[in-house]
């Protein structure tokens, strides 16, 4: 019994470092010079200190700069196999090979920082329901949404390489990726998580969230703003 | 008949099919009611208990002292290095911040005590029931009876289960409890369904994520994670929260079988001293004592054996303490 579990527990060590060691291999190393100068194409709308555009009406344009770089490459890799489908991406990330990937993901994760935002516990406002979706999710029985910030981190400032940021996203792009998700045309999330979970979004919350934390760098700096001056004083 | 006599006839009907029904439930559950035998796992069927909704709390001292309850709730970290001694929050095995059925929801289990427990041998007042979660699933040091935080825990709750009955177990209460696994909780196809489902949150080490100080996926091992102690070391437990609540957003979205053999693999690993060795001389009796459960305790696993140490975490009471 006991010779059985120590061979099953070595099977299970060599297996791991086996996936470790192929995602190490899959890594290659970005050079944030290099992808400036394959960056050139994706000025037009993601601009060039990477901030991109809100476009209301028509597609926006996702801020990059400061997104992860593991995160910007997956993404890459994805319009490429298309496993994120995007008309106007496709093209573009299909003339990237994996290194210049890896250079361009480089390029913009280092551009400038995401906004740092408090990350101490504060009770939701029961009366603001996009705070509270963002804070304590939407539980009913046919929701079972969690609270965003549960994995996109306090104040959806984002969670290592697979949460990305949402506070200080584009208002037009977040909401466009919920649809993406619920249609279908979005659907490389690890594990699904975030595609069952769009689709239980109804259109309200969609419009909701999004403007929520597109706004939400700015609401935060109004709101701890008249303490501030009052210490000033 | 006019509408007015008609509605006291109506009302008096109502109470009688009521008293005949409880009374074919008496029946149906035998002669006479032994209130010392746990209340059965929660009854199949759809829940029926809604708990009220945060914004209607009144702005007076009760009120604040629900709010109060609900942020240690959520943020028990706020207790840290004073009541708890890991990475945990309560809302972590409670979601929905101790509201959502079949996520062990407080509002089943309010009306449950005082309730005599196994566990410990005794009748346990509610108070004394939170005071263990600290004990064990928090591998900290419970608040004293009556201090704020457990008075303001215990009015979140109080507040939470307005209108639930007393001493029933309702549908949602608890985790769903799964059938035995059709093959043996096997570690190795865990470990596959962990790496697969379960570390991109919880890490490959189970060590959790953090955003700057804030734990926001919490460890499942190691100093951070509940200890030896806590239910949720036991593999069925685990394996039935995990069933109805994990992946996040993704509730029995697993097999049965992946939910056992995951819990295995989690659970099989090192995690703080259970607190009730401190009162024994050795692992073997703590073990014998305290864990003839579905757990790991006592184990050998790849040539360790588990639980055999003096390493409570951070909490600071030494073995001889």
């Amino acid at each position: 019994m006991t010779i059985i579990r120590i061979a099953s527990g070595v099977g299970l060590l060599l297996g791991l470092a086996s996936v470790q060691a192929s995602a190490q291999a899959q890594a290659l190393e970005g050079d944030a010079e290099r992808g400036q100068q394959a960056a050139g194409v994706c000025v037009a709308c993601h601009q060039a200190d990477g901030m991109g555009m809100d476009n209301p009406g028509g597609e926006s344009w996702p801020r990059l700069a400061g997104l992860p770089a593991a995160y910007i490459e997956k993404q890459l890799h994805d319009f490429k196999a298309g496993r994120r489908q995007n008309a106007t991406m496709m093209p573009f990330a299909s003339m990237l090979d994996d290194q210049q990937i890896a250079d361009v993901s480089a390029y913009y994760a280092e551009m400038a920082p995401w906004p740092t935002l408090p990350t101490a516990y504060r009770a939701a406002d029961p009366e603001d329901a996009a705070e509270w979706l963002a804070n304590r999710g939407d539980w009913a029985e046919d929701s079972m949404i969690p609270a965003c910030n549960q994995c996109h981190g306090p104040n959806g400032q984002g969670v290592g390489d697979n949460f990305p940021p949402l506070a200080g996203q584009h208002t037009g792009y977040l909401a466009a990726q919920l649809e993406a998700w619920r249609d279908g045309s979005r659907h490389n999330d690890p594990n699904q998580l975030m595609v069952g979970v769009a689709e239980r979004l109804d259109e309200a919350q969609i419009a909701m969230i999004a403007d929520y934390y597109a706004t939400l760098p700015a609401t935060l700096a109004e709101r701890d703003a008249p303490s501030s001056e009052e210490d000033a004083q | 008949m006019s509408l007015r006599r008609s509605q006291p006839l109506l009302a008096v009907t109502l109470v009688a099919t009521l008293a005949l029904s409880s009374a074919a439930l008496a029946q149906d559950e035998g002669v006479e009611r032994d209130y010392q035998i746990p209340l059965p796992e929660a009854p199949e069927g759809e829940v029926t208990f809604t708990p009220p909704h945060e914004r209607d709390l009144p702005d007076n001292q009760y009120g604040d002292m629900v709010r109060k309850g609900r942020d240690l709730f959520v943020d028990t970290q706020s207790l840290r290095g004073e009541y708890v001694f890991n990475d945990q929050n309560c809302a972590n095995c409670h979601l929905d911040a101790g509201r959502l059925a079949n996520s062990a929801p407080m509002w089943a289990s309010f009306g449950v005590y005082p309730a005599y427990r196994g566990k410990n041998d005794k009748v346990n007042t509610l108070a004394e029931r939170i005071q263990g979660c600290f004990t064990y699933s928090m591998n900290g040091t419970p608040p004293p009876t009556g201090s704020e935080p457990l008075v303001a825990m215990q009015t979140y709750l109080h507040w939470m289960s307005t209108g639930a009955p007393i001493n029933e177990s309702l549908p949602g209460r608890g985790y769903p409890a799964l059938e035995e696994a059709e093959q043996a909780p096997d570690r190795a196809r865990g470990a596959e369904v962990y790496a697969a489902q379960c570390a991109v949150c919880h890490g490959d080490q189970g060590q959790g994520q953090k955003v700057g100080e804030r734990q926001v996926f919490p460890p499942l091992w190691g100093d951070g994670a509940y200890n030896w102690g806590a239910g949720m070391h036991r593999v069925n437990t685990a394996a039935n929260f995990i069933k109805a609540n994990m992946p996040l957003g993704k509730p029995y979205s697993l097999s049965d079988q992946q939910a056992w053999d995951v819990a295995a693999f989690i659970n099989s690993h090192e995690r703080p001293q259970d607190p009730r060795r401190r009162t024994l001389d050795t692992l073997e009796e703590t073990d014998a004592t305290f864990h003839s459960h579905h757990g790991f305790y006592g184990d050998e696993i790849d040539g360790r054996r588990l639980g055999d140490h003096a390493d409570f975490g951070e909490n600071p009471r030494p073995l001889d303490g």
